[in-house]
């Protein structure tokens, strides 16, 4: 086997080489096409931090484009844009920095407020929406590092927060024990959601994608549904809405009343942090990790693949769950079908943004926080819609994507194989000793 | 046709691939290009293909420069190539891939085959190729496949025909064969270019011998040189070709394998009721051409094939049915036959690497906690001590050459106690300086009372390493020969001749055939093959 094809080559012999599938095995890891766009997507969620940092920063200058687009005084200007272009680019420098100024005065730091704790109370806030989203998106994470790819995050979530809510409204234990019951049962709940794809795809290698997806479905008509029956609903209500949490199951405010805050992002740090040390320091990290960047030298090395495929199934969708504990006991109080909001969905994205490893998702999360609760100050204070939060968020999102794109649209050189370059130098060195 | 290379320099962004190569091939030669792997033959034929474009220099055919801008350019051009991983569809008959890209219709654009089919035949009678062209290609052996190849090429009249790394596949019969044609190609006027790393070969096919390092030539030379010569040549320093192995003290037989049978998927047997013995201080060596059931014999083993039956002993316990995991700690070190895929996570340090099968054991952990110094300090001492070059034991393994590679897969199976070594393929891909030392390393571990089982496909290797020789032909055991049996007679068992017929056909020498799996006729042979050893 020569190793000294180019790319190119080097690229067809690997294609040929892979082992051929045994029969009968379930043990057999994800076998030959699977394996590219499996690759794809692994590199999509585990790249440089250089891309996502780049692709947050054009994805902004792109969405102040836009919104300098839709501007009126923008419109208004451009009708005499040849006479006095100046006024055109003025009215949309204006309506983007102004837009943003709104939005940054809505998720950090608010100047106008009455009192120094409230000039932070948007920092607070974009910390509350974060919550949620660095939760499910440590789930999402810790899937993509074992090579899974966890869709179901959204499900994941509602599974956590009607396990976590039920005991909240219909068990009446004492202050405390009752809210590690209430966490326990959430995580239990994300990781039974969890635990169906794991195991579906370590018995039979039905892939998780669309097992992910079905149990999304699955997740939302079935709180719709038990929303409607009396053991959830709330009593004399006809509206889909459970009773509220008892004063025991709620997650405390840290910052005091004034503030939404809550325990919830002590949780959030907590979890990065331990999912960071799971990942990097313990032995379970290492069989995941290895799992996930080569299955068959995982295998020979002696361990379990469809085990890990599981196990950290059941993890991440116990962390996604912990995010529906956050809502039902944090945020929201009651059960509502609408609890996970998009926050699943988002959580994919966190995870992309964050290449997958706990403390970049848990900065994601914020970011995202960030631009979801200052985008509603954004609309109010200037009237740029929400929406364009979403296009910012769904703009990063393809720009991760493609990260030669983002390189090239920043000017920086395409690395042409490092990887080969290093590998020539330890042969040099090789040969000069 | 002329070919000439003027000063072909491609660099992949600092990595310089080749290095202002000149090389001329002319009509009715061949033309070796001799390098270790990832000394830059392949990326100059790639050049020379249309399928990179070179950075520096140019391409002259019969005199005048040419611009190939892709393989297309290049055919059209004269010049074909057989690629070491043949570009063939399986389930095409032989006439639809030699046509496919170059396809003859009638009115209307149906497919006329015919005059394909009636192009093979002339190509094929005229050497001897013995191809028919409605064979199906996934029924035909690897060295027919081969000969479609080169068909191919020829039917687009290609006068310079590129060979890379055509023996890799094959048996020494088929290499025989090939060689011949590859005589009457010459005969015919075609020029030929071969690459190869093995020397044996080499001098025996080609009439310039061109010989690149690190990217540049390095001299070119006549066939007569030594093989030691050209060794050198390629490495840049002297090695030492033979092992001169002390010859084996076998003691116990302590590992055992009964009818050992793989099945596979479509109802025929991977391993096919298998069975043999090595002793302590041994080192049995499984022969056969690649694809013959020796990755099932030794994933078999591992506990990688949970259908297998039969038996698998080892210090009177049953493998067969225990978990990985579980034969890994009983003490069976194993070098899988593709360290990228099987033997190392790539994007894991060099220092996780090295405990990718003892993470959870003590010292390297304690309950669920990983103890990174621990782990960084044992890569540090198994870099030293395997000579694994490389700047930092916290590197990416992937980034290491494929000889470094190997040393850390070998460098983890070996630091432990061990019950059984197994190794696949334990040099391919391996630059001629670190065979010697894997070698070495082998035969130490050997000679500390392990039972040793190695796989290989190059027979070379087979006769270096080998006390007694099995020889697998798909997925039967043909028999256990001494290890100093002529490549003749393991060529014939390769081919799917029992030991006792081979003997028989063969030349001769050796008239004592082993039994099968015998233990007490493995150990008398053992004997002989020591003194054979101390003569040689």
């Amino acid at each position: 086997m020569s190793a000294a094809n180019g790319p190119n080559a080097e690229g067809i012999a690997e294609g040929t080489a892979a082992p051929p599938p045994i029969p009968g095995t379930v043990e057999t890891p994800p076998a030959g096409g699977d394996d590219r766009g499996r690759g794809i997507l692994k590199s999509i969620a585990t790249g440089s931090s250089l891309v996502a940092i780049l692709a947050v920063v054009l994805s902004i200058i792109l969405g102040g484009i836009l919104i300098a687009l839709t501007d009126e005084d923008v419109a208004a200007a451009s009708s005499y844009f040849f006479s006095r272009p100046g006024d055109t680019l003025g009215a949309a420098w204006a309506a983007a920095s102004g837009a943003y100024a709104a939005l940054f005065q809505g998720a950090v730091f608010n100047p106008r407020a009455d009192s120094l704790a409230l000039m932070f109370r948007p920092l607070t806030e974009t910390l509350t929406v974060a919550t949620p989203l660095i939760l499910a998106g440590l789930g999402v994470a810790v899937a993509f590092r074992a090579g899974l790819f966890n869709i179901g995050a959204q499900g994941q979530i509602i599974l956590g927060a009607m396990f976590a809510g039920w005991i909240g409204f219909s068990w009446h234990l004492p202050f405390g024990l009752h809210l590690v019951f209430v966490v326990l049962a959430g995580f239990v709940g994300g990781a039974l959601w969890g635990f169906i794809p794991g195991i579906l795809k370590a018995r039979t290698g039905a892939h998780e994608v669309i097992v992910t997806i079905m149990l999304n479905y699955i997740a939302i008509y079935l709180v719709g549904f038990l929303l409607t029956t009396p053991s959830f609903q709330n009593p004399g209500s006809s509206n889909p809405i459970s009773p509220r949490l008892d004063e025991t199951a709620v997650f405390p405010q840290i910052l005091g009343p004034q503030f939404r805050l809550h325990l919830g992002f002590l949780i959030a740090i907590a979890a990065t942090y331990g999912v960071w040390w799971l990942l990097n320091r313990s032995t379970v990290g290492f069989e995941l990790r290895a799992v996930g960047a080569n299955p068959f030298a995982a295998r020979t090395a002696g361990i379990s693949v469809t085990k890990g495929y599981v196990v950290v199934m059941m993890l991440a969708g116990g962390l996604a769950g912990l995010a529906g504990v956050a809502q039902v006991a944090g945020t929201e109080r009651v059960l509502t079908s609408g609890i996970a909001a998009s926050f699943g969905f988002d959580a994919i994205t966190v995870a992309l943004l964050g290449r997958s490893h706990p403390w970049g998702v848990f900065f994601a999360g914020v970011l995202f926080g960030a631009f979801r609760a200052g985008g509603v100050q954004m609309q109010t204070l200037t009237g740029t819609p929400i929406d364009i939060v979403l296009v910012v968020q769904s703009l990063i999102v393809l720009f991760i994507a493609a990260p030669p794109l983002v390189k090239a649209i920043f000017g920086i050189e395409r690395k042409k194989k490092p990887r080969k370059a290093s590998r020539a130098k330890a042969t040099v060195s090789g040969g000069a000793a | 046709m002329k070919l000439e290379l003027q000063g072909i320099t491609k660099r992949f962004g600092s990595l310089v691939a080749n290095d202002n190569i000149d090389l001329v091939v002319n009509p009715g030669q061949v033309h070796c290009l001799l390098g270790e792997n990832g000394a830059g033959k392949s990326t100059l034929m790639n050049v020379l293909y249309g399928l990179y474009e070179p950075t520096d220099g140019r391409i002259l055919v019969d005199g005048k420069p040419v611009t190939f801008r892709g393989p297309g350019d290049a055919m059209a051009a004269g010049i074909g190539m057989v690629h070491q991983h043949f570009m063939l569809i399986p389930v095409f008959t032989v006439a639809e891939n030699v046509a496919l890209g170059d396809e003859h219709t009638k009115a209307g654009g149906i497919l006329d085959l015919d005059k394909t089919r009636a192009r093979i035949r002339e190509i094929s009678d005229r050497y001897g190729f013995d191809v028919d062209p409605d064979a199906l290609v996934e029924d035909l052996p690897v060295g027919v496949q081969q000969r479609v190849e080169i068909i191919k090429a020829l039917v687009r009249k290609a006068e310079v025909l590129i060979l890379d790394e055509p023996t890799a596949v094959l048996t020494p019969q088929e290499t025989d064969e090939l060689i011949q044609i590859i005589e009457e190609l010459k005969a015919g006027g075609t020029a030929i270019v071969f690459i190869s790393h093995k020397l044996r070969e080499v001098k025996a096919v080609s009439d310039v011998i061109t010989v690149i390092r690190r990217g540049a030539v390095v001299g070119t030379v006549d066939p007569s040189a030594s093989t030691g010569e050209l060794a050198s040549m390629m490495v840049g320093r002297k090695v030492s070709l033979s092992l001169n192995k002390a010859p084996a003290t076998p003691g116990e037989t302590t590992f055992t394998v009964r009818n050992l049978t793989v099945p596979g998927a479509g109802g025929q047997n991977l391993v096919d009721n298998v069975s043999f013995d090595i002793s302590r201080g041994e080192i049995l060596a499984v022969a056969g051409v690649q694809g013959n059931g020796q990755t099932e014999l030794t994933e078999a083993i591992l506990g990688l094939h949970p259908h297998a039956s039969g038996s698998v002993r080892l210090n009177g316990r049953e493998l067969l049915g225990m978990k990985v995991k579980d034969i890994i700690r009983e003490g069976v070190g194993f070098v899988p036959e593709d360290r990228k895929v099987d033997g190392l996570v790539g994007s894991f340090s060099i220092a996780e690497n090295m405990i990718l099968n003892w993470y959870n054991e003590p010292p390297f952990a304690k309950g669920l906690a990983m103890k990174p110094a621990v782990v960084l300090k044992n890569a540090r001492e198994k870099v030293a001590e395997f000579d694994v070059r490389t700047q930092s034991a916290e590197a990416p393994v992937s980034t290491l050459s494929g000889g470094n590679q190997q040393k850390v897969v070998l460098a983890r199976e070996l630091s432990r106690p061990l019950n059984l070594f197994i190794a696949s393929q334990p040099t391919r891909g391996v630059d001629v300086g670190s065979i010697e030392f894997l070698h070495k390393r082998i035969v130490a571990e050997r000679d500390g009372g392990t039972p040793v089982m190695i796989v290989s496909t190059e027979l070379d290797e087979i006769s270096e390493l080998a006390d007694r020789i099995a020889v697998l032909h798909g997925g039967e055991l043909m028999g256990v020969v001494p290890g100093d049996t002529s490549r003749d007679v393991l060529g014939l068992m390769m081919a799917g001749m029992t030991a006792e017929e081979a003997l028989g056909q063969g030349p001769g020498q050796n008239p004592t055939p082993a039994g099968e799996g015998g233990t007490a006729a493995g150990e008398r042979i053992s004997g002989e093959h020591a003194a054979g050893e101390e003569t040689r």
